[in-house]
């Protein structure tokens, strides 16, 4: 490697009887700012708080402190039902990026309304998990293993909370905006974060929910 | 004063007027020293009449420049403080033994020492390397600014914001009494009660989103925005370190946010993450902030590897001595760096294997290191080396530097590290290789830069001055804490009972105190130059016969960088282009596209202050008015389309002619 | 022709490695002998082993760094700009011979010092129960080690010989040339147990116990302290390491025996509140199994211990109905329930003045243990 790269050096010297153009003179060179691939990594980085966070609930996941563990506590049937919540927004944004591709501002509009709704009823039905288990004394200051479930969960849940906030910014946008570039931008990239959060879930329901169950 | 305490309960929170030490005398000192400069500053922007400049081309600027330049000098009135810090350490050390408690009691010195690390790290070190990234990178690869203009000057009002927090512990309440890390359970609720180490978590929580932000931005600059040509195996090295950095910077401090965000859980909620009680696990806490905290150190060397990279070629008048194999090492080193962290704490008894492992692990990264300290050494040899100012900081930092890389291999090789561990061996190595290596480089760096950022040089004669003490201080100052280490004194310590070890602490003392002599050249250096800027000015814009590309536009650069963007065709592009005869162009300047100055981060910054204010004396109002006031602010801001314009044809050519005319004047 | 330059150099470093190191060693080892560099002289074979390797360590490094460091200079002098007389090579930027040198160079030192890392670490690892006793000396089978339960409490260390049945705080003693386990915990904030004379360090935290085992070949007083920051207290909690031949052992014990009370439970939780500076105390006796009680975090009557809990929870937790054992399991908020001072309280918690040394006596709580210091005594 070493060596090659010294070749392209010597070469470029021995060409040097042409001066070649040193400057972009016409003005061509236009670099993309990029946010999609800043949005990126900004996700990747968010990724690791979640890593933290699963690494954490993986080390104090049993430290139930002589108090209940998942199996006592946790209620499948409406975990699978905030699932799904979850999973048909992410399919309705999908629907609401289709039509943002052939330009139709009301059919995206709508198709985003629909997200939000599912997306509040997923916050919702956890707010109501979350009540239920601290009135039967389930509590973050129980146990590691609950302080871990609140607080892994519960970030998801602050995450899909600001998309909320983020969406309804963006429908008031494309509203006053239209669909232009910027506005597009925008909403791609929501549609990462949401995805994003898609998959997180899947990870959580998997290692939280599941495997708490059938241990 | 409140007859209704519950009313007072709810306004003030913990807050009360007890809590402003009135009493202690080392803080009114501070206090009227930093009260009279203040009142001295703004004094004197009022007579010159700079509030407005300073609104519009500084506070709310978004020019990565500038942004740069506020980052240096946010380090280095932090430099004022952390080392403030170090020089009550030192003398309470040199005096407090047998019956001679010192001046300091253990409740005040323990605030100090740990202090000293959060603003040393966070507030110095941190702020240095980002801001001459920030100034240098975009001017090195040809670009006009950062990719993201206006989370950059976001992300440095986090920064200041995270400073102003924990400088505000001063005189408003305590600071942490934890040492730097606020390990756990010491740490917790229960045995830290009190704001200390909430005004720690909060300062480096805010401080620590800035940094991540600013690591995006910058990964996304040198990824997208390079000239045209640059390709990876053409960057600039100081830009490859820096790449690498904030690579690091993007992939370590979400661990530190969701570490420190655990620990405010355990404080605020009582969860059990970090206590011993409850299924709470102390000893998780170690693993994840080393899981940050040795990258750490590898983002804060690595642009220090650039700059003495940039500086020792430019100063052999000579290529880089191999390129590729030092961005290899690079890359090693970034790698590397994640899989090390548990050498931190190999006494906590994790068993041979793993230790083993770790330490064999960090002894590898010494090899790739190894390997640069040659490269340095041979791209000096049969070099023509000027030693102006930054040349000595590299000279002293390879000498330095390789005697700290020793004593840091020694201490990960398990069994010795069992009796080196907490000493102040380890002190003394780590002293060894940040400010031999990070501090030297930054200074490097400044001195290098300096003359680009301002357009004069700075002065060489105290730049020699403060060198010298520097250098010499740090030997005195920091190889008695070696022979300590090896006395098996233990650091942390407020007070010692054997007399035999006070000598070594009296002559480590003095070291403290030519080093402070330096930075007292420092400051010098910087009054002087700028008095004798006229003499001192450099046209070219070019003054060290530089090879990368800031050295091709003018000093200062105009706001655009570049009137035209650069076409790259070789490593070492500017040397290349006068190498080749390339005439600068006199006429067809084009609009340029540029980002619109914007105060959000300067408002944001500030709101932030009083939210972690707000959080730290449990004033729930604020913080929650605070909190939805940022939320607020953010979004306004995104509803803000208007953000950027052209710098007219005309105006470019205003500016590119001034230059022209200078260039020739000089002859 | 560089590299063969390089490569003389450190080969001529390397065979004369050996006196090179006295030489450097030497001089040192003059001017620091007016004071007692312990870790370079210990007492104790493990710890006489590690201070072999960091010399070892020390002499294998050497080999590249004193060239590095004598070339920098070297080349910094050689190529200034003044001296016109030295070959300037200004495009000179490769050569794969010399970059396979400074790459395996380095290497071969890591691989040499790597084979020594890992074969120390497993032999010197402080949960391995010894084999020698000094060079040359295997430990005879019948011997039985002398065991040590160590206590980090704020701000003192307990010791606890459960074959004398004897208790001590701030002193502790051991027969020459007889192995030692130490099993140490701690009962609030962590500590590191480190005896430098002895052996390495090694972390005491609440609720979990690390071991070391070690060995004292001279008799002598040798100092022990804590080497992780605890807290106020942490400067002075220091203790004396007394390594006695002959009977001096035995007499020791019989001097605890005599002069000491009885460390029942509730003396325990007295001693266990925070305090600086305790004078030597001896315990002629103590609470049937109170340092298994101290590392299950239940000293306290009615707490439940970490074991319990730890089979419960194996068993899948105790279910919804278990608040009591929540209220059982509370150890952590010990200081705030008897009006101690944390070990890192700040204000307000702290009810001092911000930064001063004494309570602030306006605030101060009724009965509270802050600012708890023992008589001015030393420890000897």
């Amino acid at each position: 490697m070493a060596t090659h790269a010294t070749h392209t050096l010597v070469g470029d010297r021995m060409s040097a009887t042409d001066v070649p153009e040193f400057l972009d003179l016409k003005g061509e060179h236009h670099p993309e700012g990029g946010t999609m691939l800043g949005f990126w990594i900004y996700l990747m980085s968010d990724c690791l708080i979640f890593a933290v966070l699963f690494a954490t609930y993986a080390v104090l996941g049993r430290s139930y402190a002589a108090g209940p563990s998942p199996k006592d506590l946790f209620d499948l049937p409406i975990v699978a039902v905030n699932t799904s919540m979850l999973l048909f927004s992410s399919i309705t944004y999908g629907f609401a990026m289709l039509a943002m591709e052939k330009d139709d501002l009301a059919k995206t509009q709508l198709w985003l309304a629909i997200t939000g709704l599912f997306g509040a009823a997923f916050v919702g039905l956890e707010l109501y998990e979350f009540a239920h288990l601290i009135h039967e004394g389930a509590t973050p200051q129980r146990s590691g293993f609950l302080s871990a479930f609140f607080t892994l969960v519960g970030t998801h849940g602050l995450h899909v909370t600001f998309g909320l906030i983020w969406l309804v910014t963006l429908m008031i946008q494309t509203r006053l905006k239209g669909l232009g570039a910027e506005n597009k931008r925008r909403l791609m990239c929501l549609s990462m974060f949401w995805h994003f959060l898609d998959v997180i879930w899947i990870g959580v329901f998997t290692f939280v929910y599941l495997m708490g169950v059938l241990q | 004063m409140f007859a209704n305490t519950d009313l007072q309960h709810l306004l003030f929170g913990r807050l009360s007027l007890e809590d402003i030490p009135f009493h202690e005398p080392i803080l009114q000192v501070t206090f009227a020293g930093v009260a009279v400069a203040g009142i001295a500053v703004i004094a004197a922007i009022t007579y010159f009449r700079f509030w407005g400049p300073l609104w519009r081309d500084w506070l709310t600027s978004v020019d990565h420049k500038k942004i740069g330049i506020m980052y240096v000098v946010l380090a280095l009135v932090m430099l004022l403080r952390g080392f403030a810090d170090a020089l009550l350490m030192r003398s309470q050390q040199a005096m407090a033994f047998g019956t001679n408690e010192g001046f300091l009691p253990p409740h005040h010195y323990d605030q100090i020492f740990t202090a000293h690390g959060v603003i040393m790290i966070f507030f110095v070190a941190m702020p240095f390397v980002t801001g001459l990234m920030n100034f240098v990178v975009p001017l090195q690869i040809g670009a006009r600014d950062v990719a993201f203009p206006f989370l950059n000057n976001l992300s440095f009002w986090m920064t200041v914001s995270g400073a102003a927090t924990i400088m505000i512990s001063l005189f408003v309440g305590e600071f942490a009494r934890t040492g730097w890390l606020a390990y756990p359970p010491l740490s917790g609720a229960d045995m830290s009660p009190g704001v200390g180490v909430d005004y720690y978590i909060w300062g480096l929580q805010i401080a620590g989103i800035g940094t991540t932000l600013s690591g995006i931005n910058l990964v996304a600059t040198i990824v997208k925005m390079r000239a045209p040509g640059m390709s990876m195996m053409k960057l600039p090295i100081f830009t490859w370190t820096s790449l690498c950095t904030n690579v690091l910077i993007v992939a370590a401090f979400p661990i530190l946010a969701a570490v420190l965000a655990l620990l405010s859980l355990d404080r605020y909620v009582g969860t059990h993450f970090f206590t011993n009680d409850l299924g709470g696990n102390p000893m998780m806490y170690f693993n994840l902030i080393w899981i940050w905290g040795h990258p750490e150190v590898y983002i804060l060397i690595l642009p220090a590897f650039g700059v003495f990279s940039e500086v020792t070629s430019a100063f052999s008048g000579k290529r880089l001595f191999g390129y590729t194999s030092m961005v290899y090492a690079t890359v090693v080193i970034t790698i590397l760096s994640y899989l090390v962290w548990l050498h931190h704490f190999f006494t906590m008894g994790s068993g041979a294997s793993v230790n083993s492992f770790f330490g064999l692990t960090t002894m590898i990264i010494s090899i790739p290191t190894g390997a640069k300290i040659f490269n340095w050494l041979f791209t000096m040899y049969r070099g023509r080396i000027r030693f102006d100012v930054p040349m000595l900081w590299t000279v002293s930092f390879m000498v330095t530097f390789t005697i700290g890389g020793m004593t840091g291999v020694l201490l990960a090789v398990p069994p010795a590290d069992f009796v080196l561990h907490n000493s102040l061996f380890l002190i003394a190595h780590f002293h060894n290789v940040i400010i031999g290596g990070v501090l030297f480089g930054m200074f490097a760096g400044v001195n290098y830069w300096f003359p680009k950022a301002f357009g004069f040089k700075l002065d060489e004669f105290w730049g020699k001055v403060s060198f010298w003490f520097w250098t010499i201080g740090f030997y005195v100052a920091f190889m008695p804490l070696y022979v300590l280490g090896l006395m098996g004194v233990t650091r942390r310590a407020q007070h010692f009972d054997d007399p035999s070890l006070q000598i070594w602490f009296v002559i480590a003392a003095i070291g403290a105190g030519l080093i402070a002599l330096g930075i007292g050249a420092m400051i010098v250096q910087f009054a002087v130059s700028i008095k004798n800027r006229e003499a001192l000015r450099d046209v070219t814009g070019d003054p060290w016969e530089g090879r990368t590309l800031e050295w091709a536009t003018s000093s200062p650069p105009p706001d655009y960088n570049f009137a035209f963007t650069p076409v790259v065709h070789s490593l070492d592009a500017w040397w290349d282009m006068k190498a080749r005869g390339f005439q600068r162009p006199l006429s067809g300047y084009k609009p340029i596209h540029m980002p619109k100055n914007t105060a959000t981060g300067v408002i944001l910054g500030v709101v932030s202050i009083v939210f972690s204010f707000a959080m730290i004396w449990y004033i729930w109002w604020l913080a929650a008015l605070t909190f939805v006031a940022m939320l607020a602010i953010t979004i306004g801001h995104t509803f803000n389309y208007n953000r950027d314009f052209y710098i007219p044809a005309e105006t470019v050519s205003r500016t590119e002619k001034r230059r022209t005319e200078a260039l020739a004047a000089r002859v | 022709m560089t590299a063969d330059r390089s490569l003389r150099a450190r080969a001529g470093a390397g065979s004369a490695g050996r006196i090179l190191r006295g030489l450097v060693l030497l001089p040192l080892f003059g001017l620091l002998a007016g004071c007692n560099l312990v870790v370079m002289q210990p007492s104790g074979d493990i710890a006489m082993q590690q201070r072999n390797l960091v010399l070892a360590s020390t002499g294998l490094m050497l080999l590249i760094i004193i060239p590095v460091i004598v070339l920098t200079l070297l080349f910094a002098w050689r190529y200034r700009a003044s001296n016109t007389a030295a070959r300037h090579d200004p495009d000179w930027d490769h050569s794969t011979g010399l970059e396979v040198v400074i790459w395996t160079a380095p290497l071969m030192i890591i691989i040499a010092l790597g084979a020594l890392t890992w074969i120390s670490t497993h032999t010197l690892d402080p949960f391995r129960p010894l084999s020698r006793i000094e060079p040359g000396k295997p430990v005879a089978a019948e011997v039985k080690p002398l065991e040590v339960q160590v206590v980090a409490l704020d701000w003192k260390w307990l010791f606890f010989y459960p074959e004398y049945n004897i208790a001590t705080v701030n002193e502790l003693a051991a027969p020459v040339n007889r192995p030692i386990t130490f099993k140490i915990t701690a009962s609030s904030v962590m500590n590191a147990f480190y005896v430098p004379a002895l052996a390495g360090m090694i972390y005491a935290m609440p609720g979990m116990q690390t071991q070391l085992h070690a060995v004292i070949n001279k008799p002598g007083a040798y100092d022990g302290l804590s080497s992780h920051y605890s807290g106020t207290g942490f400067s002075r909690m220091t203790f004396k390491f007394h390594g006695l031949d002959g009977d001096g052992f035995d007499q020791w014990i019989a001097k605890v025996k005599q002069q000491g009370s009885e460390l029942s439970r509730d003396a325990y939780l007295e001693l266990e509140r925070p305090s600086e500076r305790v004078p030597v105390t001896y315990y002629a006796s103590f609470a049937d199994g109170l340092f298994s009680k101290i590392l299950g975090m239940c000293a306290v009557p009615g707490k439940m211990c970490m074991h319990e809990m730890m089979t419960i929870d194996a068993k899948g937790g105790a279910g919804k109905e278990s608040q009591e054992n929540a209220e059982r399991l509370q150890y952590d908020n010990r200081h705030v329930q008897r009006g101690d001072e944390a070990p890192g309280a700040t204000t307000p918690a702290s009810h001092r003045a911000p930064k001063s040394e004494s309570p602030d006596g306006e605030k101060s709580h009724e009965g509270s243990g802050q600012g708890r210091t023992a008589p001015d005594q030393t420890n000897n």
